[in-house]
């Protein structure tokens, strides 16, 4: 591309570009790095540091964490909506999109339309709350996983991938004799690999950052998600810090609750920061799908 | 004579179509599932709007409840409380506008600039981040890196012999707070939509342009711009339409008793009104109103943009 040489105009831009970038990204990763090291760091160090390097390294705050009971919990409810709610979304949503692809599926612009409009209008909160409580589902894993079972967005995403698939490809399984939900498992599913990635991903993330519902459906503590635990120990000031930095064996105050609360944020945190590298450009190519077939 | 033949043409048509169901009755079946969730779970709660309507009895239940006509809207437009909370809504939806809408689409231009790929996917990588950490982590991690006492920015401010901020007690400072940590949060994420628009540009298009004699600068205004303008555009409706939509998750999680007054918004109000005080029906009432303003402003928007360049999200 560059044939032309680059004038003295555009050197300066690229250095400024570069060096913006750069920055950029030092602002976005500074703020972790610099609550990880104040997780890692006892008693008064972590009063008066900006550096990102801990003065001395302690795990014990980590050790406090994790052995909270409410932590431990929290995580189990966290990982069983994630893996329940992200599969029967899944299936749900799927079902649902593979039929309203079809061009002979009776009233489909009718069925579409009904879906497309929860995008643009919806109940809101409190009428959602009492529909909730009205079946029963407060204090269940249910109340995590039902009301946001299926996106209109994810819908219309699949969808748009299935319509653009040939229907040539379902053509000899039909002359087979084979129904419909065959041929969407065994034919239809393979070929959605990418976009079935792609929403998986994103179900997974919604339902492990979720807290709101857990804080309003939840009313039991050992009934409640990991990141709304958090958000009670570090946000709300709430006692469990006080107990979990006092009550120590020996009498003596070895960690500090701001480094208690930094490890509680870093405890919730770790997992996403660990697989977001892997995940990440699974992400990007949903959004790409999504926005280029709208 | 019409109506005879026109009720036994819709009455065959209707045969015809129940006809169609049977017909490909395994995709109903798997149609059925989700189709009821939606009915269930989305058009119930619109139905619950009529809450706003009614002063909910738990006992009665929606459907028994009396009906009380406007009374809660005329409360609410008669409260201070709500005109500040709307007031609040506004200001801050404005100006995530005016500073976070244009952020992604010069994040993407100058990233579009850079030549080295393996610098640009780092820095794409990294400015993604954020996005997958909900605002409840970033909540607790702003409160420790804002707090006017181990906060580095505080410490840096302390060291050059200034004063320390409370960022998130201080009415002055909390809305710069919100606005600055959303961007933050979405500019990688949200400039991935303008960077797949930029790779869908023809290359023959630059090249020309090359031949023309058009530098850098040039091909950004006179190319890369203009084909951007449609992705614009349909982020720009979305953004409008989402004017009076605040971030609850953001404020929620941000904001104290301290900055309510310019930091309450309509779904931080309807939570506190509704699920704290148990005001069930005024809170519908509130949250309707903002619903309806919202599509409304949507529809209005959608409308402008397909006038002006015959390009709408519907």
């Amino acid at each position: 591309m560059a044939v032309r040489k680059a004038s003295k105009g555009e050197k300066t831009f690229d250095v400024f570009n570069y060096t913006f970038m750069f920055l950029l990204c030092v602002t976005t990763i500074y703020p972790f790095l610099y609550l990880f090291s104040n997780s890692l760091a006892s008693t008064e160090i972590a009063q008066t540091q900006i550096t990102i390097i801990p003065k001395s390294v302690t795990f014990e705050n980590y050790k406090r964490v994790l052995t909270n009971p409410l932590i431990a919990a929290g995580y189990y409810n966290t990982i069983l909506r994630t893996v329940l709610g992200t599969f029967l979304s899944l299936i749900t949503t799927f079902a649902l999109a593979y039929p309203l692809s079809k061009r002979y599926f009776p009233n489909r612009n009718f069925w579409t339309g009904i879906i497309v409009f929860t995008m643009f209008f919806g109940g809101g909160m409190i009428p959602t709350y009492i529909l909730v409580r009205n079946l029963n589902l407060m204090n269940t894993i249910w109340a995590l996983i039902l009301p946001e079972l299926v996106s209109a967005y994810n819908f219309v995403i699949v969808r748009n991938y299935m319509m653009s698939l040939p229907e040539s490809i379902e053509e000899s399984a039909r002359i087979d004799g084979a129904n419909d939900i065959i041929i969407l498992i065994r034919i239809v599913l393979p070929v959605c690999k990418p976009i079935l990635a792609t929403v998986a991903l994103w179900i997974a993330v919604w339902h492990w950052n979720s807290w709101f519902d857990s804080m309003i459906y939840s009313q039991k503590a050992e009934k409640q998600v990991v990141q709304l635990i958090m958000r009670r120990i570090v946000l709300e000031g709430s006692q469990q810090v006080m107990n979990m930095s006092t009550m120590d064996e020996s009498g003596m105050r070895v960690v500090t609750p701001e480094s208690l609360k930094a490890a509680t944020v870093m405890v919730t945190t770790i997992p996403i920061l660990m697989v977001y590298p892997f995940i990440q450009k699974y992400f990007v190519k949903g959004v790409m799908l999504g926005s280029l077939k709208g | 004579m019409k109506t005879k033949t026109n009720s036994s043409v819709a009455e065959n048509r209707f045969i015809r179509t129940l006809y169609q169901y049977w017909k490909y009755r395994y995709l109903v079946i798997l149609f059925l599932p989700g189709i009821i969730y939606f009915i269930i779970f989305k058009y119930l709660p619109i139905y619950g709007l009529v809450l706003a309507f009614k002063d909910y009895r738990f006992l009665d239940g929606i459907m028994g409840s009396p009906w009380v006509g406007l009374k809660h809207f005329r409360e609410m437009f008669a409260l201070q409380s709500f005109w500040e909370v709307f007031r609040n809504t506004v200001i801050i939806s404005f100006y995530n506008l005016i500073f976070g809408f244009p952020a992604p689409i010069i994040f993407a231009l100058l990233l579009n600039e850079i030549g080295n790929t393996h610098y640009k996917k780092i820095v794409q990588t990294i400015s993604y981040l954020p996005h997958f950490v909900s605002w409840v982590i970033l909540g607790g991690l702003f409160m420790q890196f804002l707090s006017p006492s181990i906060g580095p920015i505080n410490i840096l401010i302390k060291s050059l012999g200034g004063t320390p901020i409370y960022f998130l007690a201080d009415p002055k400072w909390f809305r710069a707070v919100l606005v600055v940590t959303e961007m933050w949060k979405s500019l990688g994420w949200g400039s991935i939509v303008y960077l797949a628009a930029i790779s869908g540009i023809d290359p023959s298009l630059y090249e020309s342009a090359s031949i023309d004699g058009a530098g850098r600068w040039q091909k950004v205004i006179h190319i890369t711009l203009p084909s951007m303008t449609p992705v614009i555009t349909i982020m720009l409706i979305l953004n409008v339409g989402k004017l009076v939509n605040d971030n609850f998750d953001q404020i929620f999680n941000l904001y104290n008793p301290a900055v309510y007054k310019v930091a309450d918004v309509i779904s931080t109000y309807t939570y506190r009104m509704g699920l704290e005080n148990m005001r069930y029906s005024f809170s519908t009432a509130v949250g309707l109103f903002r619903n309806v303003i919202s599509f409304t402003l949507l529809v209005i928007a959608n409308q402008i943009s397909k006038r002006i360049n015959d390009y709408g999200i519907w």
